[in-house]
C-alpha cells in the first residue's frame, strides 16, 4: 500500500527526464527571445511575439497535431531530423520533451523579458564605458541581475511540463515506458475499470511533486535576491 | 600615462540632432580640469556621452591626444569599451550585485595596460574607501557611492575622466570632501578631467578652463578668470552670482589680526585667515555685489582693501542696476545702481577706487589652482 508501484516509478522517471529536457532546450532559447523582444526593435517583432505566444492560447491538442505534422517521420522537419541525425522524434520521449518545451515555452519568455525590462540599460552602458564588450556585459551584468526572472521562469516550464497532457498524446502518443507520463498514466488508470486506487495514487504523487518544485524555487529566489542586494 | 604639458588632450568638433535639439560643439581642452558649465538643457549630458561613445555623433570628430575615438568621415566609431574614457555618472551607476570591492575591480580586470591609475591601493587610500570594501552599493550613503563610482572609473585606467555633476547627489557637508578628492586626482594623478556643472562655486574651485554652452552650442571658452570677467557672459554665467575671479598667491599672514594677504599683479588683497602655505596658488571670486566704487581715494574706512583702477566697460540693463568693469591690474567687477552713475559720471578711462570688504570673501569663493603652467 505504502511502497511505490514499479509503474509508478516509470512515469515518475519519464516525468521528471522529459520536464528536465525541456527546460535544458527552453532556457536558452528562452533567454534569447526574451532579450530580442525586451530589447531589439525588428521587422517582425509583433509577428515573432505572436507566436512565441501562441501554444498560451491554442488549445493543447491543436499544437498537438501541429507538432505532428511539422514533426512527424514524414513532415518537413522531421524528415530533414530523420536525414541529417537519424533522430525519430514522433511517438518517443524525445516528442513528449519538444511538445512539453513548446508548450511552457511562451511562460519562460514571458518571465524572463519582465525582468530584464526591469533591469536598468545604464548600469550595462556603465560596464561598456569601464572597458567591457558587449557580451561581457551580458554576462556579467545582466545575466546576473535577471537571475530571479530566469529562475522563476525554469520553474515555471518545468511545472508546465509536468503538467502537460493534451500536446504530448496528440503528438507522442500514450506509450507505456516511452510516452506514458504521470499525466497520461492518471489518464490511463481513470479509463481502465478497477484504476480509482492508483489514479488517487498518482494524483496524491503530483501534489506532492509540485510543493517540492514550489518550495525548492522558493528557497532559490530568496537566495539569490540576498545576492544580488537591492 | 597621463597626458601632461602642452597640447590639447581633447579636441572634440560634433555635431547631432536629439528630436527637436540641435547639439554642434567644438572645443578643445587641455591637461587639467576643464568644466562644461551651462543650464540644464543646454546638452552638457548629451555632449558628454556623445564623448564617451554612448551617443553617435551625425558629423564630426572627437581625438583625444594621437587617438581618434569618433571620425565620421573617415568611418571611425571606437566602441565606447575601447575608448579607456573614465565616466563618472551623475547616479553612480554602481552595480547592485557586486560588493564595493568588485565594482572598483570591474574596468581594472578589463584594463589592457597598468598605468597610474591602476593601483588598488593608492585609489582606496585616495578615496578613503578601505573600510567601505566588503559593503554593497544598496547601502552607501550618496557620498560614498560617489567616491566609489570615481574609483571605478579610476581603476579602469583612463586616458581621461569624464565627470557628469558627479556632485548633484551629495549632501551639501559631504560636497566638499569630494571636492577635495577630485582636486587630489587633478594635482596628484595628474589625471585630465572633463567637469560637467551648472554650480559656478565647484567650477571656480577646480577648473583651469572653462567651455559655456546653451542650447547645444558654445558660447565662449577660456580660462574661468577671463570670462568670468567678461560682462556679456553674464546671462549665462548667472546675473546674481556675477563677480570677477582673481588668480591670486597666499602672500603673507597676519597673525595678530588673523587675517591673510594674498597677492595679484602688485596688488595685495587682505582676506580672513586662510590657512595655507605661502606661495600657494588660489582663485577667489569677487561678487561684483561686494564691491564699492569711490572717486577720491576714501580713508579711515574699514573696507581694508582698496585699489585704484581705470572703468573699462560700462553695462546697464533694464533694472537700476548697473555693472562696470574695472582694470586694476586685473579685472574686476563692481555693481552700482544706474544712480551711482550717473552722479558719479563715471565713463570708460575714468579712474577710480573700488574697495572690497575682507569678509566679502569666504570660503566657498576660494579655488586652489591647478598645478600645470597657465597662459596668460
Amino acid at each position: 500500500m505504502w511502497s511505490i508501484t514499479p509503474l509508478e516509478i516509470e512515469a515518475i522517471g519519464l516525468s521528471l527526464r522529459v520536464a528536465l529536457w525541456a527546460v535544458l532546450w527552453s532556457l536558452p532559447l528562452g533567454i534569447a527571445t526574451a532579450w530580442l523582444l525586451a530589447r531589439c526593435d525588428f521587422f517582425g517583432k509583433t509577428l515573432l511575439n505572436g507566436v512565441v505566444h501562441l501554444p498560451l492560447i491554442l488549445p493543447p491538442v491543436a499544437v498537438g497535431y501541429l507538432l505532428l505534422i511539422l514533426l512527424g517521420r514524414r513532415g518537413p522537419v522531421g524528415a530533414w531530423l530523420f536525414d541529417v541525425f537519424g533522430v525519430t522524434v514522433a511517438f518517443t520521449w524525445k516528442g513528449a520533451a519538444i511538445a512539453s518545451a513548446v508548450m511552457a515555452f511562451p511562460l519562460m519568455v514571458r518571465a524572463i523579458r519582465l525582468s530584464l525590462e526591469t533591469v536598468d540599460y545604464r548600469l550595462e552602458e556603465a560596464a561598456r564605458t569601464l572597458g567591457a564588450g558587449r557580451a561581457w556585459v551580458f554576462l556579467s551584468i545582466t545575466l546576473p541581475l535577471i537571475a530571479p526572472g530566469i529562475l522563476t521562469g525554469t520553474i515555471l516550464c518545468f511545472a508546465r511540463s509536468l503538467g502537460e497532457f493534451g500536446a504530448t498524446i496528440t503528438f507522442v502518443s500514450n506509450i507505456a515506458g516511452e510516452t506514458r507520463t504521470l499525466p497520461l498514466a492518471l489518464f490511463t488508470l481513470t479509463q481502465t475499470p478497477d484504476g480509482e486506487l492508483g489514479a488517487l495514487r498518482l494524483m496524491i504523487i503530483s501534489v506532492v511533486l509540485a510543493l517540492v518544485a514550489l518550495i525548492a524555487s522558493e528557497v532559490l529566489a530568496r537566495r539569490i535576491s540576498a545576492r544580488i542586494g537591492g | 600615462m597621463a597626458p601632461s604639458g602642452d597640447g590639447a588632450v581633447l579636441t572634440v568638433d560634433v555635431g547631432r540632432r536629439f528630436g527637436d535639439f540641435r547639439l554642434d560643439v567644438r572645443f578643445t581642452a587641455e591637461a587639467g580640469l576643464t568644466a562644461l558649465f551651462g543650464r540644464s538643457g543646454a546638452g552638457k549630458t548629451s555632449l558628454i556621452n556623445l564623448l564617451a561613445g554612448l551617443e553617435r555623433p551625425e558629423r564630426g570628430r572627437i581625438s583625444v591626444g594621437d587617438h581618434v575615438l569618433f571620425d565620421a568621415d573617415a568611418g571611425i566609431d571606437v566602441a565606447p569599451d575601447r575608448r579607456r574614457l573614465g565616466y563618472v555618472f551623475q547616479e553612480g551607476r554602481l552595480f547592485p550585485h557586486m560588493s564595493v570591492r568588485g565594482n572598483l575591480t570591474y574596468g581594472q580586470r578589463l584594463s589592457p595596460n597598468a598605468g597610474p591609475g591602476q593601483d588598488f591601493d593608492r585609489v582606496v587610500d585616495l578615496l578613503d574607501l578601505r573600510r567601505l570594501l566588503a559593503r554593497r552599493p544598496g547601502n552607501l550613503s550618496g557620498g560614498e557611492k560617489q567616491r566609489v563610482a570615481i574609483g571605478r572609473a579610476l581603476l579602469a585606467n583612463p586616458r581621461l575622466l569624464l565627470m557628469d555633476e558627479p556632485l548633484a547627489s551629495v549632501d551639501a557637508p559631504r560636497k566638499d570632501e569630494i571636492l577635495s578628492f577630485i582636486e587630489r586626482l587633478r594635482d596628484e594623478v595628474k589625471l585630465p578631467i572633463v567637469y560637467v556643472s551648472h554650480a559656478m562655486d565647484d567650477i571656480i574651485r577646480l577648473a583651469d578652463t572653462m567651455v559655456i554652452l546653451s542650447d547645444g552650442a558654445v558660447v565662449a571658452t577660456g580660462t574661468v578668470e577671463d570670462l568670468m570677467s567678461r560682462l556679456d557672459l553674464r546671462p549665462h554665467t548667472g546675473r546674481y552670482e556675477a563677480g570677477a575671479v582673481l588668480a591670486v598667491t597666499v602672500a603673507g599672514q597676519d597673525l595678530t589680526f588673523g587675517l591673510t594677504e594674498l597677492a595679484f599683479g602688485a596688488n595685495r588683497l587682505v582676506v580672513p585667515r586662510l590657512d595655507l602655505p605661502g606661495g600657494t596658488s588660489l582663485r577667489v571670486r569677487i561678487r561684483a555685489r561686494d564691491v564699492w566704487l569711490c572717486l577720491t581715494p576714501p580713508e579711515s574706512i574699514s573696507g581694508l582693501n582698496i585699489f585704484k583702477g581705470r572703468v573699462v566697460e560700462i553695462e546697464t540693463g533694464t533694472g537700476p542696476l548697473a555693472d562696470v568693469r574695472l582694470d586694476i591690474g586685473a579685472p574686476l567687477i563692481a555693481r552700482v545702481t544706474r544712480r551711482s552713475l550717473h552722479e558719479m559720471a563715471l565713463e570708460p578711462g575714468k579712474t577710480v577706487h573700488a574697495m572690497i570688504k575682507a569678509v566679502a570673501v569666504d570660503r566657498p569663493s576660494l579655488g586652489r589652482r591647478g598645478t600645470r603652467p597657465r597662459r596668460g
